[in-house]
């Protein structure tokens, strides 16, 4: 049997005040998958992020999520005001209530035990992407949306979260999709790549958008370099114009 | 004790109560000047109710509730921001309430004592309002507690989370429309706000949970009431200004006092 999608996204366009955001945007996330958008500063990921949860309604296309799935969002940059006295244990319960084991439990998936009670401005900027991310946990979610959710996280801990997020996927079988601009983290861990500046430049395996020259071109030299010095898997190099080099012997990671 | 200091503290004590916890939630959501946009447009509701021949608090819910409505239609385009939005609510309300009062000869208001509020002189039918409309408005915000507070955090996050945004943003301004109308006595519609917003600030340091904050809230709100009736009536001083004046002390006291919370 195959994958059921879980969203499906067509032929979607926005436009707002005149300026065109989105054009003739499609893809798919499948149970199990991990699909990330990926694209320079105002490129539309976010708002496509959006568009997909219908936060922001599109003016053309179809957006299509399973019935009755559940879905668990991580938004891009979330602050508590300061005015509000609110625990880490009383933020992840705000959309879902559950009992404090259940809670602790879901912090300790993402390694953010420690926090349980501390006052939710007290708690660094690592530790609040891993409460989000605890906070969408514990909706038991079908799909999950997560906007840039390695922000503010320090290198060791980026890579920590990246074996996270690709653990979850294994361990819960849901879909994921991932806006980000760590190139090179995103290509090492995801399934699908969809490199968006306003429209779909290029798409498909990380490995495969790699070497498309929409995607040298968006990225430019440094996105190219530092992916090349940042692989995992590395069977080619780029030179210094993004070329792909073969190379018959192995060599060591970067 | 007199009955009309009763009458005054017991209706102090109702609006405070009722004041406290929607107060948290004015200071949370930033929405001090809307709290003043609604007040501003109470004088047109007295006139309103007086025109109607209704009780003045039905005249100002109704007028609240119009002005509450027309920002909440008005918040859906986003070429103005709110704060401007409101500004022009709130003194276009003020003026023509003012205008209509020119017009409406016939019509004999206590203009002072609306602007000011008149504590000493509650009625017992003023206190069924106060204490009717405040207990409706904190149980109606006790409904409404969680979603309303997922959506002060994040209202993309919530609304993903199954909240439905509009409708518990519209509860909740009709919510402080109710205790506008109920407050307007007590402290005058100048100085509403004060009594939202100043209990609430003055509990925050004392506070490690929202619902302790709104109660602390209340707490300060009704001895506010207390410290400034006692007050007005030993140096013979306007009543509603003496207890704002009263709340603003004890918010200087809650900066002067010495933190226990980790923050």
């Amino acid at each position: 049997m195959p994958p059921e999608p879980l969203l499906t996204i067509e032929k979607v366009n926005l436009a707002i005040r005149g300026n065109s955001i989105l054009r003739d945007v499609s893809f798919q996330v499948t149970a199990g998958e991990i699909v990330a958008l990926i694209g320079p500063n105002g490129a539309g990921k976010s708002t496509l992020a959006r568009v997909a949860l219908g936060l922001v309604r599109a003016d053309s296309g179809q957006i299509w999520r399973k019935p009755g799935a559940r879905v668990g969002y991580m938004p891009q940059r979330l602050v508590v005001d300061d005015t509000l006295p609110l625990s880490v244990r009383r933020f992840v319960t705000l959309g879902t209530p559950a009992s404090r084991a259940r809670v602790r439990d879901a912090l300790a998936e993402v390694g953010a035990a420690h926090v349980l009670d501390a006052p939710v401005q007290a708690i660094s900027g690592g530790e609040m992407q891993r409460v989000l991310l605890a906070r969408a946990l514990l909706r038991d979610p079908d799909l999950l949306v997560l906007d840039e959710p390695i922000q503010g996280v320090d290198l060791n801990g980026q890579y920590e979260l990246y074996d996270l997020i690709g653990g979850l996927r294994q361990r819960r079988g849901c879909g994921i999709l991932m806006v980000s601009h760590e190139l090179h983290l995103v290509m090492a861990t995801t399934d699908h790549v969809l490199c968006l500046n306003r429209h779909v430049c290029c798409s498909g395996h990380p490995d495969h958008v790699a070497r498309d020259p929409a995607y040298l071109e968006l990225f430019g030299l440094d996105g190219a370099r530092r992916l090349a010095i940042y692989h995992h898997h590395h069977d080619h190099r780029h030179d210094l114009h993004g070329a792909v080099v073969e190379s018959a012997e192995p060599q060591a990671h970067g | 004790m007199d009955d009309f200091l009763l009458r005054a503290l017991l209706g102090g004590f109702g609006v405070a109560l009722a004041a406290g916890p929607l107060g948290t939630f004015v200071v949370w959501r930033r929405m001090a000047y809307f709290g003043d946009a609604l007040a501003h447009s109470g004088l047109l509701g007295v006139l309103l109710g007086a025109m109607l021949r209704v009780n003045p608090q039905l005249g100002v819910i109704l007028t609240c509730l119009l002005v509450a409505l027309a920002l909440a239609l008005l918040q859906r385009q986003r070429n103005l921001a709110t704060d401007t939005l409101l500004g022009i609510l709130a003194h276009t309300a003020l003026s023509l309430g003012l205008v209509a009062l020119a017009f409406l000869e016939t019509v004999r208001v206590d203009l002072v004592g609306y602007l000011f509020g008149d504590i000493l002189a509650i009625t017992p039918v003023d206190l069924y309002w106060i204490w009717g409309g405040g207990l409706l408005a904190l149980s109606v915000l006790a409904g409404l507690w969680r979603p309303l507070l997922a959506l002060t955090v994040h209202e993309d996050l919530a609304r993903v989370e199954g909240v439905a945004v509009f409708p518990i943003r519209l509860a909740f301004m009709l919510l402080i429309a109710l205790v506008i109308a109920v407050a307007m006595k007590v402290v005058g519609i100048l100085l509403i706000t004060s009594l939202l917003i100043i209990p609430a600030a003055a509990a925050r340091r004392f506070a490690r949970s929202p619902e302790g904050m709104a109660a602390l809230a209340s707490l300060v709100g009704g001895a506010a009431v207390g410290l400034g009736l006692w007050a007005s009536l030993r140096w013979d001083t306007p009543a509603g200004p003496s207890v704002v004046v009263a709340a603003t002390a004890l918010f200087a006291l809650s900066l002067a006092t010495p933190s226990r919370s980790r923050r």
